[in-house]
């Protein structure tokens, strides 16, 4: 028996798992439109491939990858392209994102699909299959799996740790799927070994799935793989990836580090799943499987297409009438999806809310420094600490204490006493950082800019005394040979005067070199007396580090001062990314 | 919805649970302390109590922040059980509306409230009222006098002269006063051995009362509500000195457990020096408090003119806070093994 890890920290809240558990997968019908952003990953945009008014097929290729971070979009099922507009995400913020508008025609056409022998493929063949059918993490934050599948040239691949803990409340949709289809997830998992080649493979599954972790450990046993299947203690978060990879392997990966760079990698079941799917049936990613629960009459797991209309979904669950919200994803992480999006890869779970099911918050109170935000902290951060930091602006202060190894899993807001948003307030402070960083790169662009500006007058007006010293210089050699006898004149000045005009443009030369010089000196010292005391300076892992909060900030629906909503990737709804795709418990 | 950010889902947790429960474990202590004084204590007690809400609601008035949310949070009753706990049973009453006042109004609200003092409010109430009003916080009662309710009473009223019964001392200050009139020719063991005074292993009486505390502290451990490293500590620190200079000169010095069940020791251990507000957060870091002021603490006691060292030892180290916890952040996730 694999010796397990343990995580510090970490909360049990009530699962309330079970009553999305009765029934099996079911497939939700067509709905009457489908609205699929063209951005369902971390990274590019892909360009959208069709015009309004083109009829496409089921899983035809509607957004194609626009870089290697990126992955493709296709039409969920046949039908005419209404309109490729802005349209609102499933995204707390509610900012539109470019979306594929289809009214499907019910018929419900595939594409010719092309089941392929991955194993007679190059590697590399097989990870831009994946990208171009839309494989991306399906453990919430939706990064592309093809770019996580090149192996570290210098750590050799340990293990390979499969995602099935599914640690939030509420949400079932991993669950069923092993239960229902794990042959399929065990195939998908195969796909990922061949390519990475890790020494050993850990699927790990909260003990509190029973029923999944018997069905992984057939489905294993009747593929005769070798992989692993393991129970591991249910505590939130430890589906984190960061949790799940300490708990199997006892590694821990800082943020500032890749998971690759200890020789571990990390993916979810359902990615597996849809990996297997794609390769093996050339189905790409059209659909993904989704609890809806909560406050509603029929609480269970449909297969939906992307695209389906929020509305629409939840329709099938019939939500009880006091019902007041809906939230995306789970009750610790998760937000309040507009009413109007659509559900996207990143959609998990669908909880409908209530006031009994989720209480008003009780008033915020001063923090009594009880450290219990510090025991529950999988990150062993010192949580109060940072509130007190990022309370009083102190960002720098905050970084001392690594606000950005926070993964905002909510464990501490969860047990405070004082029930003070912590969460809340890391978030703000990322973004503060992230926005200071941002002026003080602008800020270096201007005084770049007005240091040549400056260079340039300069230049200018040694240019200008320059010609001035040139003209006089000419009138004096005039006046000279003006004043010389008029016999010498006649042979004297033809030859001086021609001396006299070649003598002073090169000294000329000389002297508006000289002049440059000096202004691109004086430019030098104006620009080191102006340098600020570098106390702002980021390292380029919090740079790395920056750039991925602020993905997962866009997910979190804060604006970010200095983007304003609108621009290209503003409008993006990026789901969080924390280095690794499972970055979400 | 009328949430707006995640965790949508929150334990069930409060100021408020966290404070009754500090309240609930004080119990058995009181418990023990009524056994032996009798029922006075509640009324002291209550006098704290009503004090302290009344100068909460005053202070909260005086700067307009929400009376009920506060004054429901139990903070203040904790401060003024504290007070009444410490202070000598049949003090003036309002030498204890002194203390809570001070305790209240200076050592809490003055630095801004909840959670942002510094300072322990009981114990600055202590130690206020120990320099300023030195004969009246030294009064104990002498133990078997059997004074009626009534008699108690008017003594706390004020009505009846503070008289003879008041002379007792604590059974730290016994010893103190023996040592020093005996001028070496009394050794403590032949003390000790003075029931009438010192009872089965620490002070007579006064040893259950320890007890209850240690009882009702345990719980708290239990419960999660104090960590295990700030009362470890004081017990380890005070035993340490207590125990090596007893096996050094055992005649002048008493045994460690005498120590660790005399005076505010496991009221300390338990209920001060694991003040979350005004002590260390890092586990370290409430270890080394709670280390050094169990040394303070004994050092004061023994070699100090004060009757015990308890609250001077957490005022000292209170000032420390900062420094220590600075010194002592934990590393990090990932982070171990590296600097
Ligand atoms: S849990 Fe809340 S009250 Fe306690 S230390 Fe953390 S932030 Fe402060
Ligand atoms: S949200 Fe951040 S600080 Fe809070 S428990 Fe999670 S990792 Fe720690």
């Amino acid at each position: 028996m694999l010796q397990l890890f343990k995580f510090r920290g970490g909360v049990k809240p009530q699962t309330n798992k079970t009553p999305s558990l009765g029934e099996p997968i079911a497939v939700a019908p067509l709905p009457t439109r489908l609205i699929v952003p063209l951005h369902q990953s971390i990274g590019g945009t892909p360009d959208p491939l069709i015009a309004p008014g083109d009829r496409v097929l089921k899983g035809q290729r509607i957004g194609g990858a626009d870089g290697w971070i990126s992955s493709a979009v296709h039409a969920p099922t046949s039908g005419t392209v209404l309109a490729v507009e802005e349209h609102v995400a499933a995204h707390p913020s509610g900012l539109p994102t470019l979306s594929v508008i289809i009214e499907p025609d019910g018929r419900d056409e595939w594409i010719a699909r092309t089941p392929v022998d991955y194993r007679s493929l190059a590697p590399e063949s097989v990870r831009e299959m994946l990208r171009d059918a839309g494989v991306v993490g399906l453990g919430g934050a939706v990064f592309p799996s093809h770019a996580k599948l090149t192996a570290s040239k210098t750590v050799p691949m340990e293990e390979l740790v499969i995602n099935g803990a599914e640690c939030e409340p509420f949400i079932t949709c991993d669950d069923l799927l092993m239960r229902e289809r794990a042959d399929e997830v065990v195939r998908g998992i195969g796909i990922f070994r061949d390519l990475l080649r890790p020494q050993r493979v850990l699927i790990g599954i909260e003990d509190n799935k029973p029923e999944a972790v018997a069905a992984m450990k057939t489905a294993v046993q009747a593929l005769g793989e070798n992989f692993e299947v393991i129970a591991v203690p249910t505590r939130y978060p430890a589906g984190g990836a960061k949790q799940l990879i300490r708990v199997l392997t006892g590694k821990e990966v800082p943020a500032a580090k890749r998971s690759t760079d200890l020789g571990v990698q990390c993916f979810n079941v359902a990615t597996a799943y849809t990996a297997w799917r794609a390769i093996a049936h050339g189905e790409p990613v059209i659909s993904r499987i989704v609890t809806l629960t909560g406050n509603v009459e029929r609480p269970r797991n449909w297969e939906v297409l992307i695209g389906t209309p929020l509305a629409e979904f939840v329709a099938l669950g019939q939500p009880k009438p006091d019902t007041n919200g809906y939230l995306m994803g789970g009750p610790m992480m998760g937000f309040e999806m507009p009413s109007d999006a659509p559900l996207v890869k990143a959609t998990n779970c669908i909880i409908a809310g209530s006031p009994t099911l989720f209480p008003p918050k009780a008033p915020e109170m001063p923090c009594i420094r009880c450290g219990e935000c510090a025991k529950a902290c999988p990150h062993e951060l010192q949580p109060f600490e940072l509130y007190w930091f990022a309370r009083a602006k102190n960002f720098g202060k905050t970084q001392e204490y690594h606000i950005f190894d926070c993964i905002e899993c909510g464990c501490c807001s969860y047990v405070c006493p004082s029930r003070i948003p912590l969460v809340q307030y890391f978030r703000f402070a990322k973004s503060e950082i992230w926005a200071r960083e941002r002026e003080k790169k602008a800020a270096d662009t201007a005084k770049t800019r007005f240091e040549f500006r400056n260079f340039r007058e300069e230049r200018e007006k040694a240019e200008k005394a320059e010609r001035l010293a040139k003209a006089a210089a000419a009138k004096a050699a005039e006046k000279k040979a003006e004043a010389k006898p008029a016999a010498e004149a006649a042979a004297g000045a033809l030859a001086d005067a021609p001396a006299a005009q070649a003598a002073a443009p090169t000294d000329a030369e000389a002297a508006k070199k000289a002049a440059i010089a000096a202004a691109m000196e004086r430019a030098r010292q104006q620009r080191e007396a102006a340098q600020p005391k570098n106390t702002e300076a980021l390292t380029p892992v919090q740079q790395r580090d920056i750039a991925e909060v602020d993905a997962r900030r866009r997910q979190a629906g804060i604006e970010t001062p200095g983007e304003p909503s609108g621009t290209a990737d503003a409008n993006a709804p990026a789901a969080p990314a924390a280095g690794s795709e499972e970055a979400r418990p | 919805m009328d949430f707006t950010t995640p965790p949508y889902l929150l334990k069930n947790a409060s100021v408020q649970r966290v404070m009754l429960q500090v309240l609930l474990a004080l119990l058995p202590g009181i418990a023990a302390y009524v056994w032996l004084i009798g029922p006075i204590i509640f009324v002291q007690l209550a006098i704290a109590s009503l004090a302290a809400l009344a100068a909460e609601a005053l202070m909260l008035k005086l700067r307009d922040k929400p009376l009920g949310l506060f004054l429901g949070d139990g903070s203040a009753l904790v401060t003024a059980w504290l007070i009444a706990l410490t202070f000598p049973p049949m003090a003036p009453w309002w030498l204890l509306v002194v203390g809570v006042l001070f305790a209240i109004v200076v050592a809490k609200h003055l630095y801004g409230g909840l959670g942002q003092n510094p300072f322990n409010p009981a114990m600055v109430a202590f130690a206020v009222c120990i320099v300023s009003f030195p004969a009246l916080m030294s009064q104990w009662p002498a133990l078997g006098l059997g004074l009626s309710f009534n008699q108690q009473l008017d003594i706390v009223a004020g009505l009846a002269p503070r008289v003879d019964a008041l002379t007792g001392a604590t059974p730290l200050d016994a010893i103190k006063t023996a040592l020093k009139l005996g001028e070496g020719s009394i050794d403590v063991p032949s003390l000790l051995a003075n029931q009438n005074i010192f009872g089965n292993f620490a002070g007579r009486g006064w040893e259950w009362v320890a007890a209850g505390y240690l009882l009702g502290g345990l719980w708290l451990w239990k419960r999660g509500i104090v960590g295990w490293q700030a009362p470890a500590g004081f017990i380890a620190g005070l035993v340490l000195i207590a125990g090596a200079l007893w096996l050094w000169n055992p005649a002048q010095f008493a045994n460690p457990l005498f120590h660790l069940f005399s005076g505010g020791a496991m009221l300390g251990a338990f209920f001060i020096v694991t003040d979350p507000v005004s002590g260390c957060t890092t586990p370290k870091g409430k270890f080394i408090f709670g280390l050094a002021a169990g040394l303070l603490a004994y050092l004061i006691r023994v070699f100090g003119g004060y009757p015990d060292g308890v609250a001077f030892a957490v005022l000292l180290l209170n000032i420390c806070v900062p420094l220590i916890d600075m010194y002592t952040q934990p590393p990090i996730f990932g982070m171990k093994g590296e600097k």
